[in-house]
């Protein structure tokens, strides 16, 4: 074991994120990053597009299999069993022992599963880490139907996956809409009528009741709450995901759903943190932020804020600033900044503009003082800065009306929509938003307005 | 729809298979008056003499028939080369046109009815697959199965594609005789646009255009729903038809100077040589048009329209090899090599290419000024290098002969010294970047593996830059696969343009100054 090493156990973003940053701040620290999933780290986000055909798996690494070694990051391979808290060691299968004098769990989530009777058929997955896509693509070989449950993002991403491989797809969604636990109505409605543009069986208000196997333990069909009893020879269980600590269970690490851990990622042990999806915050990050954060972004925030913490004498607490997050539904894009909650009430009040396509649509929202809280954006990409600028400096919202066309991200000579939803924003609030002009040099030159 | 586009197919196919055959078919007869028509008038008694032998034979097949001109034509030099006496020797290359007017057959007898059987069936076949693409499907990029697609992902079909090309590449460029009954093919169309017979790069010009043109329908069909794409690929459509091809051919026919008005040096590389010159300048107002456009484009054009838009003004607007490259090479976008050794061959090479292009032309120029004095033969040596070398090899067998293996961008990327003349430009004065959406990048890496330049884009785009690359040539194809709209080209202020963002924007964790 050498003087000062830090060992970050799994290679997901948070925890690469988290080394590259310890790597910039300090050059000398012996870093060690410890993974069974992949040899090396790859973007989970991009999954699917393996499945599809659109990329490779090397494609999907965002670093070259050299950047490692260049930046002095030891990859270790293997898969632990145990960990001695005491001793600060690592215990591999193998029987190698890793000792650490830091240590960061960043081990991610796993799919839920709710005890579903047949979960564990085969031919039943869920779809988080490279070993349930190599799975998917084993159980989806020559099947005819499938089957997918739970009606969050990677739901629709299974559904597009499977699309694409023309195999015809039933999905069975809990709620009454779209993702609207999430999502208003509005959107939720936009997207569920865009998944059944693609031909998926979309089934709202429907649950699963049970999943039914053949006598070789196969899945054959699948039952629903209204009774209903669909054939099919793969199910996809995407109910949520929740932090990956089996491992941690009965050891001296306090959990709850999650590794409890204080706004500096330090865990109830010494020299022990935790970041990214497997992370519970004692006390939520910031207004409107929940105590488990699993998106992509902040796990990379919670590494780049760990190392920091991990290589400077001032230590910093987690302070997210204005959330963002994005997603894409088959074809559509969806971006959203700030808050943005599935309802509200007076005296919020709303600004919400679909075009007449159904696939384009931007909803705001607005305090009191009608100031912005959030937006959503379908089919229409954003500037992120606008937003978040405009968001931070509580921008009211005849301004940040008046001036989408600066937070306009589309590619050039994209369709544009600024006029209509002026239309409409003017109509709804007695205002007159003038459209911005443009000169001709100005377009001439393309020039960013 | 299914069945049209299978039936597309099929005539495609057939259209290959008779246009693969027609060099094959017909037989040869050489006679006196052939070559007295085809041979310049100081080699006419030596010649006449020399092919002697051939007059009484008929030849089933142009290989015999090539094969004994080259054997009694080359005799011939060896001769002459033995005894020194270097101003018989004969330099000019004759199995061209002799085999040309030598030939018989149902080619010449038809050559319309070939013409559709051919290039007619597979244009005629190529749409008939192209149109229906993506009918009744929601708008959005669809790159579903290209890696599992053994065409597009350096399978069987690819292998088996890009050896066709790199073999039609080779015969076209250094054994041209072999594919007179080609040209004789077309030459009705030559004649019906410039009022002359055709000649290989007639041939080449024609099926280059009509394959831009096809396969540009195929792009507004996949790309349906992208206006920048559609408007870019029309742009290249329009450019190649009318200014490569119609345009120079009108231009015979007026008896000017075949010229294309958008071709720039130095990928124009013979714009300097003295035929050239000769030719504009002694081709009255338009002639002298033509060169001071030439000069303008060069000197002004490149640098204000690059500085206004980046160089995809020209690579992925008007650029004929961009035009193949964007249309023909579409499915073979993602095959181009993302590693930094990559990047630091094409460094080298394209800017070798560049310096090179530049001191042939200096050392051309020279030559003229010093009215071919002291380097008339190192200009004539270097000229012979650089159309063999970077014209033909690099250009053409490599640069489209391994679309199926390197990607679509193969010259461009390392060969091209317009291209990289271009870069310098984009690269240190240009209002044109690839803007990075803040925090959004998700790292997924499809606007890498469709980078048909190679450039990493997610490695930039991870990290919340922008991507300033002098090898960009705007495709904007980045920005169509992202899934989260993080990527948007843009014409905008120079400051800023080049950004460092240490804490990505959206963690207030952190202050640092960036």
């Amino acid at each position: 074991m050498s003087e000062n090493n830090i060992v970050i156990l799994g290679n997901g973003i948070s925890g690469v994120t988290c080394a590259r940053h310890i790597r910039k701040n300090d050059p000398n620290i012996p870093i060690t990053i410890v993974s069974a999933e992949t040899r090396h780290f790859f973007s989970r986000t991009a999954l699917m597009y393996i499945y599809m055909g659109h990329m490779k798996y090397e494609h999907t690494k965002p670093y070259a299999d050299d950047f490692w070694e260049k930046n002095d990051i030891k990859l270790l391979f293997g898969w632990v069993k145990a960990i001695d808290f005491s001793t600060q060691e690592l215990n591999f299968e193998d029987g190698e022992v890793l000792g650490y004098k830091q240590l960061v769990l960043a081990t991610g989530s796993k799919p839920n599963m709710f005890g579903w009777p047949g979960q564990d058929l085969n031919g039943v997955q869920g779809l988080y880490s490279y070993q349930d896509l190599l799975n998917m693509e084993k159980n989806t070989q020559d099947i005819q139907h499938a089957v997918l449950v739970g009606g969050g993002l990677i739901g629709v991403e299974m559904a597009e996956m499977l699309a694409s491989r023309k195999i015809p797809v039933t999905f069975l969604v809990r709620e009454k809409g779209f993702w609207d636990n999430i999502l208003p109505k509005e959107e939720a409605a936009l997207v569920g009528r865009h998944i059944r543009e693609h031909h998926i069986d979309l089934k709202l208000d429907t649950e699963l009741k049970e999943i039914i196997g053949d006598e070789k333990g196969q899945v054959k069909a699948v039952k629903t709450s209204n009774g209903e009893i669909i054939n099919c020879q793969f199910v996809g269980l995407t109910a949520g995901v929740s932090p990956n600590i089996a491992l941690f269970k009965n050891s001296d690490l306090n959990t709850n759903r999650g590794i409890l851990v204080d706004d500096q990622f330090r865990t109830n042990l010494p020299n022990v943190y935790a970041i990214g999806d497997c992370a519970e915050f004692k006390k939520p990050p910031g207004k409107d932020r929940k105590n488990i954060e699993q998106v992509w972004y902040t796990g990379r925030m919670h590494g780049e804020t760990l190392a920091h913490n991990l290589t400077r004498e001032k230590k910093v607490g987690y302070t997210p600033g204005i959330w963002f997050n994005s997603a894409k539904f088959f074809d559509i894009e969806y971006q959203t900044y700030g808050h943005v909650p599935p309802s509200w009430e007076n005296p919020i009040r709303t600004f919400y503009w679909e075009g007449e396509s159904g696939k384009v649509a931007l909803r705001f929202l607005f305090d009191q003082e009608d100031r912005i809280l959030g937006m959503n954006a379908f089919g229409w990409r954003m500037r992120h800065e606008f937003f978040d600028r405009a968001i931070k400096e509580g921008w009211k919202a005849d301004r940040v009306i008046g001036q989408l066309d600066k937070a306009n991200f589309n590619p050039e000579f994209h369709k544009k929509f600024y006029k209509q939803l002026l239309d409409k924003y003017n109509g709804e609030n007695s205002t007159s938003i003038p459209l911005p002009r443009r000169s001709f040099i100005q377009k001439l030159m393309g020039s960013r307005s | 729809m299914k069945l049209l586009q299978n039936l597309g197919l099929v005539l495609f196919i057939i259209g290959l298979l008779v246009f693969t055959g027609i060099p094959f078919s017909g037989s040869y007869q050489l006679d006196r008056k052939m070559v007295l028509d085809h041979t310049k008038e100081m080699h006419q008694d030596a010649m006449v003499e020399v092919l002697e032998p051939m007059y009484e034979n008929t030849y089933a097949s142009n290989f015999s028939f090539i094969k004994d001109f080259n054997d009694l034509f080359n005799a011939y030099n060896e001769g002459l080369k033995e005894e020194q006496a270097w101003d018989k020797v004969i330099w000019d290359d004759y199995a061209f046109p002799l085999t040309k007017a030598a030939s018989n057959g149902p080619v010449e007898d038809a050559p319309l009815l070939f013409l559709a059987l051919s290039i007619g069936l597979a244009v005629m076949g190529g749409l008939l697959y192209a149109i229906p693409l993506y009918r009744n499907k929601p708008a959005g990029i669809k790159h579903d199965g290209i890696y599992f697609s053994s065409m597009k992902a350096r399978g069987w079909l690819g292998i088996i594609t890009g050896t066709y090309l790199i073999v039609f590449y080779i015969i076209l460029y250094w054994y041209p005789e072999y594919l007179t009954n080609l040209v004789i093919m077309v030459d009705p169309l030559s004649i019906l646009l410039s009022g002359g017979p055709a000649s290989q790069w007639f041939l080449y010009g024609l099926i280059y255009t009509l394959a831009i043109l096809v396969m540009g329908v195929r792009m507004f069909r996949k790309y349906k729903g992208n206006n920048y794409q559609t408007i870019r690929t029309a742009s290249v459509m329009f450019f190649q038809l009318a200014f490569a091809f119609l345009i120079p051919e009108i231009l015979v026919l007026f008896n000017m100077p075949w010229h294309d008005f958008k071709n720039i040096w130095p990928l124009d590389y013979s714009f300097f040589y003295e035929y050239r010159i000769e030719g504009m300048v002694s081709s009255g107002a338009l002639g002298m048009f033509m060169l001071i456009w030439g000069i303008i484009l060069i000197v002004i054009g490149v640098p204000a329209f690059t500085y206004f838009y980046g160089k995809r003004w020209y690579c992925s607007w008007v650029c004929g090899c961009g035009g193949l490259a964007e249309t023909v090479g579409d499915p073979y976008r993602q095959l181009s090599d993302k590693s930094l050794k990559a990047w630091q061959v094409e460094r080298y090479l394209v800017h070798g290419v560049l310096v090179l292009a530049v001191v042939m032309t200096a050392v051309t120029i020279t030559n003229y000024f010093m009215e071919f004095g002291l380097l008339e033969q190192a200009t004539n040596q270097f000229h012979s290098l650089y159309g063999f070398a970077i014209g033909s090899a690099f250009a053409g067998v490599i640069g489209t002969g391994f679309y199926p293996f390197m990607g679509n961008r193969v010259w461009c990327r390392f060969g091209c010294p317009l291209a990289a003349y271009l870069g310098l430009v984009q690269r240190f004065k240009s209002r044109f970047r690839i803007t990075t959406n803040g925090g959004q990048c998700i790292s997924c890496g499809n606007c890498s593996t469709y980078c048909e330049m190679g450039i990493d884009v997610r490695w930039y785009a991870q990290r919340g830059q922008n991507i300033v690359r002098s090898s960009c040539v705007g495709c904007g194809v980045c920005s169509a696969v992202c899934p989260r709209g993080v990527l948007k080209l843009e014409n905008g202020q120079e400051a800023g343009r080049i950004n460092d963002m240490p804490i990505i924007i959206g963690n207030e964790s952190i202050k640092v100054k960036s």
